[in-house]
């Protein structure tokens, strides 16, 4: 026991620490007032200088909140939010819109560049020397600071291949038949509490568009950062990818260590139409709370893929080691027949966090199949959840699903709780369902260290290992930055 | 080298190593023998460090360090190893990953600098070809699916690849066939030096025809109850531990 019981007292240690990306830019913003009303609704749709119908759909979208409550089914607990208390806009004042590298606040670049997110181009390209086709080895990234995004890498490269990679409030005015066709199809803005509520006030976020038949010539990415006090941020992101077209995503997020608590409400929503592919990872690295459980993100996210087409894949993988709250699902739609869905995740809790995290694959097609593999790692006081619902129509005919999912309790006041549910209205359908929890052994530890790991290598070892189907699913390129990840966010040195 | 004064173990309450004495110098190889519980594992376990067991005096030295303060890594990281009696298997962390993580940990303790890939890569190819491990064994999660002899020898691999001060080899012989055993001792053998101390505890006079020690004693209630030369391995097969009983009671 004592080994556990020290590495568990060294985690929690570290823990406020630990947190790296807790910084705060001093920069000058621009805020709505704070609460929310219609006016609020206007004055962001008015900022974004958005077409009526879309500050119709987004008042549409606040008059439902005001009759909607926050869902209390989730295993989270956390004091009521008073939401007029927040401010829903706020942009730097410098950001609107450069059109270069130059025109970006050089106080921005420093914080992107602290964060380890270069947005300069011929860095980046320098960075992968010998890459023969520079680009296609970079990512593009879009990073979106508070309410707004501030630049776009790459997009140039990435509109020789037709692709469309941008701001969502620019898309709506370069592209608004597209945003207008697929915007809200998949989450509908009546879907539930925090979606509704991402609908009235939604500031920014990327929009992806993959034209037929083409490679995404290169990972694309959102960087978020949370940055002011006191204010929620709900971006949207729409990704559509065309008939047999492919793209690989990924989004990352930071916010500063504060003692308040913030809150953060995205909505994303995939559409995969024939024989296309849509790949979406998330490091999500919200500032998780102090030791004691003080601040952190509040994060409510509704994120879910229509595999629209025959032949579509959609498929999620998630690293998630921030957030005080967790409250987050992504899932599939299986509409296509012989689509596929997969979820992937890795979700790490520890100090006061508490995850509720999972997963839906709904299956309507015909021959659809869903892959469900999840690791939950719990350390400290944290409690964390696996939530996940598998379901068919009746006209599944042939739908399958194989779910995994695994927990690993590090020390004694954690929880690992497992919640499935399955429901198959089609007798041809076959579901199966494996699930295990166990501990980090005693033995393991003392057998490691004594090949010379310290407790927190040796943890952090032994997590690596149990995490190791779903890590193998990251695009290369994060793969070796979310394995650094687990082991900050479990350990002191390690990395 | 190791050298272990008056050393009182208990576990849970119950006393199991009584005033226990052992000196092992630098270049030899002392056996243990004794009956099952006589608390063999224990004295290997106390001695690389491993919680649970409350030291209630007497100390452990290795080049007259008392190593009790310190923790299993850093006992580890000053040259002391164990190879278990029962390995233990690491689901998802690939053996060749294992190697470069405690090489290197040992190393960063001692404040050497990391090995280059090449480097270690050569370390390991020695290692595993002195005890005909494949290369595709490197590649699979630590014992994990490893047969028990497998295992075994992944342990001693470890020890070839480490290349401790001190080894303490927990009864590494048994369920070996008997390939496998000379493949062990022929790996011990090759390691033996004058600057090395080894601590083979066996329940097999066979092992030790193998891997021949300079000293054999008998454990036995908790305390080294007799010393001798090579031939009391032998004789021991013979007469048993019947006479030793009353002094271990
Ligand atoms: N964790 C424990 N809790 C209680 N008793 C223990 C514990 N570990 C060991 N013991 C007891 O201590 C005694 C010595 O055990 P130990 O494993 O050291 O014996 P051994 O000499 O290695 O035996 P064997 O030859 O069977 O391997 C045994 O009686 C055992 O039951
Ligand atoms: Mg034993």
């Amino acid at each position: 026991m004592a080994a556990v019981q020290e590495t568990v007292e060294r985690v929690k240690a570290i823990d406020v620490d630990q947190y790296k990306y807790g910084f705060f830019t001093d920069i000058e913003a621009e805020k709505a007032p704070k609460g929310l009303n219609e006016d609020i609704v206007r004055f962001i749709s008015a900022k974004k200088n958005e077409p009526e119908w879309l500050t119709a759909w987004r008042l549409e979208a606040y008059r439902r909140w005001v009759t909607m409550r926050e869902p209390t089914w989730a295993r989270v607990s956390y004091p009521p939010i008073d939401y007029q208390e927040l401010y829903y806009y706020s942009a730097p004042k410098t950001a609107s819109g450069p059109k270069s590298l130059e025109e970006v606040d050089p106080e921005l670049l420093r914080t992107y560049e602290k964060l380890g997110i270069p947005l300069n181009e011929r860095a980046i390209l320098a960075g992968v020397e010998g890459a023969g086709q520079e680009a296609s080895r970079g990512v593009a990234v879009d990073a979106v600071f508070d309410s707004v995004s501030v630049f776009t890498t790459f997009k140039a490269e990435l509109a020789k291949a037709g692709v469309i990679f941008c701001p969502i409030s620019e898309a709506v005015q370069t592209h608004p038949e597209l945003v207008r066709k697929y915007l809200g199809s998949v989450v509908p803005p009546t879907d539930n509490f925090f979606a509704t509520l991402n609908s009235a006030v939604f500031s920014d976020g990327s929009f992806v568009y993959v034209p037929p038949g083409v490679r995404c010539p290169m990972e694309l990415s959102t960087y978020f950062r949370i940055n002011e006090r006191n204010t929620g941020q709900f971006e949207r992101t729409l990704i559509i990818a065309d008939k047999g077209a492919y793209v690989s995503y990924l989004e990352g997020c930071t916010a500063p260590r504060r003692d308040e608590n913030q809150l953060h409400a995205a909505v994303v929503e995939l559409i995969a139409l024939d024989d296309a592919e849509i790949k979406y990872s998330t490091v999500q690295n919200w500032y998780p709370g102090d030791a004691e459980g003080k601040g952190g993100v509040f994060n409510f996210v509704t994120k879910r893929g229509d595999c629209r087409g025959q032949n579509s894949k959609i498929s999620w993988t998630q690293v998630e080691t921030g957030s005080a709250i967790t409250w987050k699902y992504p899932s599939c739609i299986l509409r296509g027949d012989n689509s596929r869905g997969e979820f992937y995740s890795i979700a790490i809790s520890n100090g006061h966090q508490q995850v509720d995290s999972g997963t839906k694959m709904i299956h309507l097609g015909k021959n659809t199949t869903s892959r469900v593999i999840s690791k939950g790692i719990a350390a400290g006081h944290s409690q964390n959840t696996y939530r996940g619902q598998i379901s068919s129509h009746r006209k599944a005919t042939g739908a399958r699903n194989f779910t995994n999912c695994d927990s690993l309790l590090i020390g004694n006041d954690c929880g690992a709780h497992t919640v499935p549910y399955i429901e198959s209205r089609n007798p041809s359908t076959q579901f199966e369902h494996e699930a295990t929890t166990s501990k980090i052994s005693e033995d393991q530890l003392f057998y490691c260290r004594q090949r010379g790991l310290s407790a927190e290598e040796a943890t952090a070892l032994i997590v690596n290992g149990f995490v190791r189907d779903v890590l193998q699913q990251l695009p290369m390129e994060f793969a070796v930055e979310a394995q650094k990840l687990i082991s900050v966010s479990l350990e002191g040195s390690v990395g | 080298m190791l050298e272990i004064k008056n050393l009182n173990v208990a576990i849970g309450g119950r006393r199991i190593l009584n005033d226990l004495d052992l000196k092992v110098a630098a270049g030899e190889v002392a056996a243990i023998m004794g009956p099952n519980g006589s608390g063999k594992s224990t004295l290997a376990y106390v001695i690389a460090g491993k919680e649970d067991y409350e030291v209630l005096s007497g100390e452990v030295l290795l080049d007259g360090e008392n190593v009790l303060e310190l923790s299993p890594d850093e006992r580890a990281a000053k040259g002391l190893f164990l190879a278990f009696q029962y390995p233990v298997e690491i689901p998802g962390v690939a053996t060749m990953t294992f190697l470069k993580a405690a090489l290197n940990a040992q190393r960063k303790q001692r404040g050497e600098e990391e090995l280059s890939i090449p480097e270690f890569m050569k370390r390991v190819k020695k290692a595993g070809d002195m005890l005909d491990i494949k290369p595709e064994m490197l590649r699979r999660a630590l014992n994990v699916g490893f047969s028990g002899g497998e295992k075994k020898r992944m342990d001693i691999m470890q020890m070839a690849l480490l290349e401790p001060r001190f080894a303490i080899l927990d009864e590494t012989d048994s369920g070996l066939d008997i390939d496998a055993v000379r493949i062990v001792a022929d790996g011990v053998n090759a390691l033996r030096s004058r600057q090395r101390g080894f601590l083979v505890i066996t329940h097999y006079p066979r092992l030790l025809e193998h891997i021949v020690p300079d000293t054999v004693h008998v454990m036995a209630g908790g305390r080294i109850v007799r010393s001798g030369g090579k031939e009391l391995a032998s004789e021991l097969e013979r007469t048993g531990y019947r006479e030793y009983a009353e002094e271990a009671a």
